[in-house]
């Protein structure tokens, strides 16, 4: 993907989108956006812009999420609900592999051949990032996840450059947005009469080739700035990532932890809509006679008890040690495994915590009264132990 | 092009779910609830691409039942046997018990890192190691000690110091006096002896403050047992005045990918399938200090 944008962008007329829908249906994609359904927006397959969020707003705070529909017609004036695309490469519950008994001999056979080819229409700079970073954990280590990479390569990407901010947004400090800036393939920008089109591959060019596109003039470019710096504006919410890894693996044994833990249900909700959560289980899916098995892969959560144990029993049998694991996780150890932050500041765990736990609040209050009882060095990520077998040791 | 597309789908690294299907050929006792396997492939294919390093670990899995993971003890006959020494403990070691010889099962690997062994010998200078295992923690370590003698002469001296539960509980010890004669200094202490036992008493960490370790600038000690039993090894080792970054050890916790993309066995930075199981003690000594973590 190109991390900037091909050429000038151009101007198309609202309804142009419903050509490129049908374009990327013809050519094979399943195009997915933003749909109300059950009182949020989510993400589903669409067939035309008759499916999007026309005139819907979002409004956020911790534990809080409403939708309303507006006087205005804009179809991308709300920022996120508690999908993400990770949904789509990453699924919830996937089937890899199925086994078989014949003549008492098990069979082995992998499911995980032919993906779907997904278009996703609205992604927002945040949810770029996201996907970014789940690049780095499912397709640039040692071992490549072939689901996720089989369709990640063939997903086709229209971002839209946000232009109003929820107060749970904090993408500027996690330097990810609100503008799109790479990973896609097109990026619209909403005026009330069109689309600003960037494009940023020649497959995102080649897409919309037959679309009657307009040149922009000095105005709608002006409107379209205005617009995004709107978005900039509205965001209130900061996240101080200064020294963020020392600070947090510095204070492992902060009083802080176990303040949280009275309000944390440790219900896994942050990271079921955490765009960048990536733990998994694979368990066994019986029939009847034992004798045909499927391994199906689900989505878990470091916040379940039983989720990491030794033969001496769980390894974190408190909140205060989940929630610990998840935070720093997230935003320390993150940098040393896959060398960027685990948050892109998109607020969803803010959000859609039952109880409100704000991540910006937890880490300020270790912040401003540091108990530096226990100092751990900080890892280098050169030091990792050697692997035994790189990526193409094998030949 | 087709030859690489069918290597690319056989290969464990590019379909990280591959599993192949082998049988339970031979199963002996070891010790109360410890039994020794020999795993052969199903398909000859898969032997041949087969390949390991000492400290590698493989996925066994019993459909219905699930994976866990097992270090490689030893791969014999020709490269058709893969020897797996396991302790029944929860349900796919139970399964794998109650199915013994002639079960068909699958297998997933080999992953995870391997001990130093390049390190034991640079030209000129020969290192001594020691080997420390407690409990079954001498599975992992055993195909290291047989690669050791395997090259007996180009590493110094070679010791093994087990420590287990009770004398029964001493894994492998009909080999022990094999190993003895391959030139391995072998010393076994127990917890609780019974009436014939002649050997130490005690936990293994004394053991290590009684050996000789005449050049310990020229030593390395690899360490696998209880996560306790570890980290006094490594702290005796280096009041020994053993270098830091000659210990090692392999850590364990409950796996389900084995190829760092599930999160189960994290430890902070390090996730124990991909970067681990075998740790140059200070890449996670601080990290097993913090409780809970
Ligand atoms: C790299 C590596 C190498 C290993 N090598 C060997 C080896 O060579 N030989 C060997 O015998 N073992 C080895 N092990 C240990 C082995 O993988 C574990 O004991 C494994 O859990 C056994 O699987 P199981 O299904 O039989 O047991 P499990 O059902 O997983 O139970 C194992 C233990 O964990 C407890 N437990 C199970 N589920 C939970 C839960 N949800 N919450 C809390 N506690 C729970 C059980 O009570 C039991 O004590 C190795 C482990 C690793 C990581
Ligand atoms: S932080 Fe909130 S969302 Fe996350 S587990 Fe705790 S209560 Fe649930
Ligand atoms: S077992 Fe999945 S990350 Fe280690």
């Amino acid at each position: 993907m190109s991390s900037s944008t091909l050429e000038e962008p151009c101007l198309i007329e609202k309804c142009e989108l419903d050509r490129l829908i049908e374009r990327l249906k013809c050519e094979g994609f399943i195009v997915v956006g933003p749909y109300v359904e059950d009182s949020a927006i989510q993400y589903r397959e669409i067939q035309s812009m008759r499916d999007l969020p026309r005139g819907y707003r979002d409004t956020q705070e911790p534990g809080e999420y409403r939708v309303a529909k507006l006087l205005k017609k804009n179809y991308f004036e709300f920022n996120l609900g508690p999908h993400s695309w990770k949904q789509f490469l990453f699924p919830p519950k996937l089937t890899v592999n199925s086994c078989t008994k014949k003549n008492e001999s098990w069979e082995f056979i992998s499911k995980v051949d032919s993906q779907p080819k997904f278009a996703f229409l609205g992604v927002r700079a945040c949810e770029l990032a996201a996907i970014q970073v789940q690049d780095r954990v499912f397709m640039e280590g040692p071992y490549v996840d072939p689901v996720y990479q089989a369709r990640r390569e063939s997903t086709f990407i229209v971002a839209v450059n946000c232009t109003v901010a929820a107060s749970t947004c904090f993408c500027t400090s996690m330097g990810t947005g609100p503008k799109c800036k790479s990973t896609f393939d097109l990026a619209l920008t909403e005026l009330d009469c069109g689309f600003v089109v960037e494009v940023g591959t020649a497959r995102g060019r080649s897409m919309i080739s037959d679309l009657t596109t307009r040149e922009l003039d000095p105005e709608h470019a002006r409107d379209s700035q205005l617009l995004q710096q709107r978005a900039v504006d509205q965001i209130t919410k900061r996240l101080d990532t200064s020294e963020i890894l020392n600070l947090l693996m510095g204070n492992l044994d902060h009083p802080h932890w176990d303040e949280v833990a009275k309000r944390c249900l440790s219900c896994t909700n942050c990271t079921m809509v955490c765009p960048t959560c990536f733990c998994s289980s694979v368990t066994d899916v019986s029939n009847l006679s034992g004798d045909e098995i499927e391994r199906q892969r689900q989505w878990d959560s470091c916040f379940n008890v039983d989720f990491s144990y030794t033969t001496s029993g769980t390894v974190r049998d408190d909140i205060r040690s989940r929630y610990r694991q998840w935070l720093t996780h997230k935003l320390a150890s993150w940098h040393d495994q896959f060398a960027s932050s685990g948050c892109v500041g998109c607020g969803r765990c803010i959000t859609w915590c039952p109880v409100g736990i704000d991540l910006t609040v937890e880490v300020a209050a270790i912040r401003n009264t540091p108990s530096s009882n226990r100092t751990l060095p900080v890892i280098q990520p050169s030091c990792k132990a050697e692997c035994a077998f790189p990526k193409d040791s094998k030949a | 092009m087709n030859a690489t597309a069918d290597q690319k789908k056989a290969s464990p690294l590019s379909e990280p779910w591959y599993t192949f299907p082998v049988t339970i050929r031979r199963a002996y006792a070891e010790a109360p609830n410890v039994m020794t396997y020999d795993f052969e492939f199903d398909h000859h294919a898969d032997a041949r691409q087969y390949a390991f390093a000492p400290g590698q670990f493989n996925m066994l899995y019993v459909p219905g039942a699930g994976e866990a993971a097992i270090s490689i003890a030893e791969r014999t006959n020709q490269d058709r046997f893969l020897k797996h020494t396991i302790r029944t403990v929860g349900i796919v070691t139970r399964a794998i018990a109650k199915g013994g010889v002639g079960m068909s099962l699958g297998l997933r690997g080999p992953f995870g890192t391997r001990w130093p062994v390049d390190s034991f010998s640079d030209g000129s200078v020969k290192r001594d190691v020691i080997l420390v295992a407690g409990g079954i923690g001498l599975a992992p370590l055993r195909s290291l000690l047989l690669f050791l003698i395997e090259h007996r002469e180009k590493v110094g001296s070679v010791s093994l110091l087990i420590g287990a539960r009770s004398p029964e509980d001493v894994v492998y010890e009909s080999e022990l006096h094999g190993w003895r004669e391959n030139g391995v200094e072998i010393h076994v202490t127990v917890d609780r002896p019974d009436q014939n036992w002649r050997g130490h008493v005690g936990v293994v960490t004394l053991l290590l403050g009684r050996i000789a370790i005449p050049r310990p600038q020229s030593t390395f000690v690899l360490t696998c047992g209880p996560e306790v039993m570890m980290r006094y090894v490594a702290k005796s080792a280096i009041n020994s005045k053993i270098p830091t970054e000659n210990v090692w050890l392999a850590l364990e916790r409950n796996m389900n990918c084995a190829i760092g993309l599930c999160g189960h066995c994290q430890l902070g930075p390090k996730f124990i399938c991909k970067d681990g199981p075998v740790f140059r003690y200070d890449q996670v000594r601080d990290l097993l200090g913090v409780q809970d973590f």
